[in-house]
């Protein structure tokens, strides 16, 4: 479904990627690993177009590289951004309108299925979303980028600073996401819940890919863990 | 007493027509971190424009048409130029606004020549709306009120209450987040662009004819369209308003006083006269400083709030 092939990205001079490649297949849980600035998110951001990059990023068979960010948004990829990029100032409801991609087009999902999922989403629909907690932020980046019916989501970091029962929650919503025949690229830290989900992984270093294998391969591989995940 | 309500409607409408102008600008601002020099130039030419339809279809119709073409003009601008300057980052986007507002004003000349235009007030909006003893207050006056709420009221509707106007909202702050959501945000910045120069337009229509329209009009305005937007905080359009109130206020009562030093010391029993040090400073009436009112306004808030009255931003 995505494929990535020699990769590389920009910020200005900086050379950031340097020839990533990887494949989320249908229907798909696929996670990236690294440790710090290693460019996980570069690599999300360059699939979406929002970095200058270089080389290829097939999805569904079509090349992204070179479309505009909001074109590659139609094509059906969905990106949750890091650090609870929500709209402090509009409502819960008007954030997750905003997710989807016209008034008339109506996806697998419904704002009331997002209630449904995250009863306090539902409370909270006409507060500010500035003023939600940290975890309930989270989830509503992540309901507002599935409003716009994405085939394939893109997670960054999405259980960074979450208290372990909504950990669980949100590893609940991946289910009910995968349920639903959505694939997902998952950035985690977290490496058991990556382990616990994920069919297969991607380990980088230095803007490379520096492993690639199932769950199995990576619990299996304690020095593969020590050189590119362990702190 | 009758002085007192006619000055402060006066004031206030004065007002309004710099809200009308200063919307715009700092619509543009906040958006997309330009600050568009050529604003202004933009009300000359909605004045222009308002002018010349209005001799083939009258005030009414150009009231609505010079506008929309302005807006239009506009967005080619930004589709055309802007847009491709942006890359090279806010300086040289504030340098092409500069140039701009030179090329619009030396096209302004060749096209319609240097001297003023007879653009007048249409004869059913000409004269007093009602007089209040011995002091009248214009119509037109009346009606560029008029014309500024409903523009206020449309804008308001359209931000708040419109799905256009909500991605417009959050484009002000997070745009690549809501580009990523699948809005085209260039266009977004397009369709901004094109209103706010639009609602420029609508300013000129007004102020050419309650004013002046000649090829300085521009130059005259744009300044105290910036100390709008400045006083009331870059980027707030709620701040703009009441900037706009404030200075359209504060300018029409100082125009029309003349107060000076020396009445006030006469008045505490303190003689000034020729011989007194300074005596031509002590002398200098409030209606001859009025002009330079708004500057010093400016020139004090950037020194004490320099974010403005409401402005958020700390750059
Ligand atoms: N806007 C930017 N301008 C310049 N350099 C950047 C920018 N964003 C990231 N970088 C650099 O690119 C490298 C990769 O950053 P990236 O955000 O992809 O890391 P990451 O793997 O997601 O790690 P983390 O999210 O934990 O910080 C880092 O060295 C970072 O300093
Ligand atoms: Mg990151």
């Amino acid at each position: 479904m995505l494929e990535v092939r020699d990769l590389n990205a920009y910020y200005g001079k900086s050379h950031i990627l340097h020839g990533v490649h990887l494949d989320v297949g249908d229907g798909e849980i696929v996670s990236l690993l690294g440790r710090n600035g290693v460019g996980r998110s570069t690599t999300i951001k360059a699939i979406m177009g929002m970095v200058d990059c270089q080389g290829s990023v097939k999805f569904k068979g079509d090349e992204m590289v070179g479309l505009k960010t909001y074109q590659v948004a139609h094509r059906g990829l969905g990106y949750v951004p890091e650090n609870r990029d929500i709209f402090p100032t509009l409502t819960v409801r008007q954030n997750l309108l905003l997710g989807q991609k016209s008034a008339r087009r109506t996806g697998r999902w419904k704002m009331d299925d997002m209630y449904e999922l995250f009863p306090r989403l539902g409370e909270r629909a006409d507060t500010q979303a500035g003023v939600l907690s940290g975890g309930e932020q989270q989830m509503l980046t992540l309901c507002r980028t599935l409003m716009g019916d994405p085939e394939l989501v893109m997670i960054d970091e999405p259980t960074e600073g979450l208290a372990p029962k909504i950990v669980e929650q949100v590893a609940g919503l991946f289910e009910e996401i995968r349920k639903r025949g959505i694939s997902i690229l998952l950035v985690e830290q977290k490496l058991a819940i990556a382990l616990d989900i994920s069919e297969r992984l991607y380990v980088m270093g230095h803007g490379q890919i520096v492993f690639e294998g199932t769950p199995r391969d990576v619990r299996e591989n304690a020095a593969m863990r020590k050189e590119w995940l362990e702190v | 007493m009758e002085f007192f309500l006619i000055s402060l409607l006066n004031g206030v409408s004065y007002g309004l027509l710099l809200f009308m102008l200063s919307s715009g600008l700092t619509l543009i601002f906040s958006m997309m971190g330009v600050l568009n020099f050529a604003h202004a130039s933009f009300y000359m030419i909605g004045a222009y424009l308002a002018y010349t339809l209005g001799l083939k279809l009258g005030f009414f119709p150009a009231l609505f048409l010079a506008p929309i073409l302005t807006g239009l003009f506009g967005a080619l601008i930004e589709r055309f130029g802007l847009r491709k300057v942006h890359r090279y980052g806010h300086v040289a986007e504030l340098l092409f606004t500069f140039g701009l507002a030179y090329l619009i004003e030396e096209s302004v000349k060749v096209i319609w020549g240097l001297a003023s235009m007879p653009y007048r007030i249409p004869a059913v909006l000409d004269g007093p709306l009602f007089t209040l003893y011995t002091t009248s207050f214009p119509k037109f006056r009346g009606f560029m009120m008029l014309v500024a709420l409903a523009m206020l009221f449309s804008v308001y509707l359209l931000l708040m209450r419109t799905r256009i106007g909500l991605v417009i909202q959050a484009a002000l702050t997070h745009p690549q987040t809501v580009e990523a959501l699948g809005h085209n945000v260039p266009r977004v910045f397009m369709l901004v662009f094109g209103g706010g120069t639009a609602l420029a337009g609508l300013a000129g229509v007004i102020g050419g004819a309650a004013f002046i329209t000649e090829p300085s009009m521009a130059a005259s305005v744009g300044p105290i369209v910036f100390v709008v937007a400045v006083v009331g905080g870059m980027g707030s359009l709620a701040g703009a308003f009441l900037a706009s109130l404030l200075i359209g206020i504060v300018q029409t009562f100082a125009i029309a006083l003349d107060w000076s030093l020396a009445g006030m010391l006469a008045a505490v029993g303190i003689g000034v006269t020729e011989s007194t040090p300074l005596y031509s400073l002590w002398k200098l009436q409030l209606s001859q400083v009025a002009p330079v009112l708004p500057y010093l306004l400016l020139v004090l808030m950037l020194i004490f709030r320099p974010k403005g009255l409401l402005g958020t931003r700390a750059d």
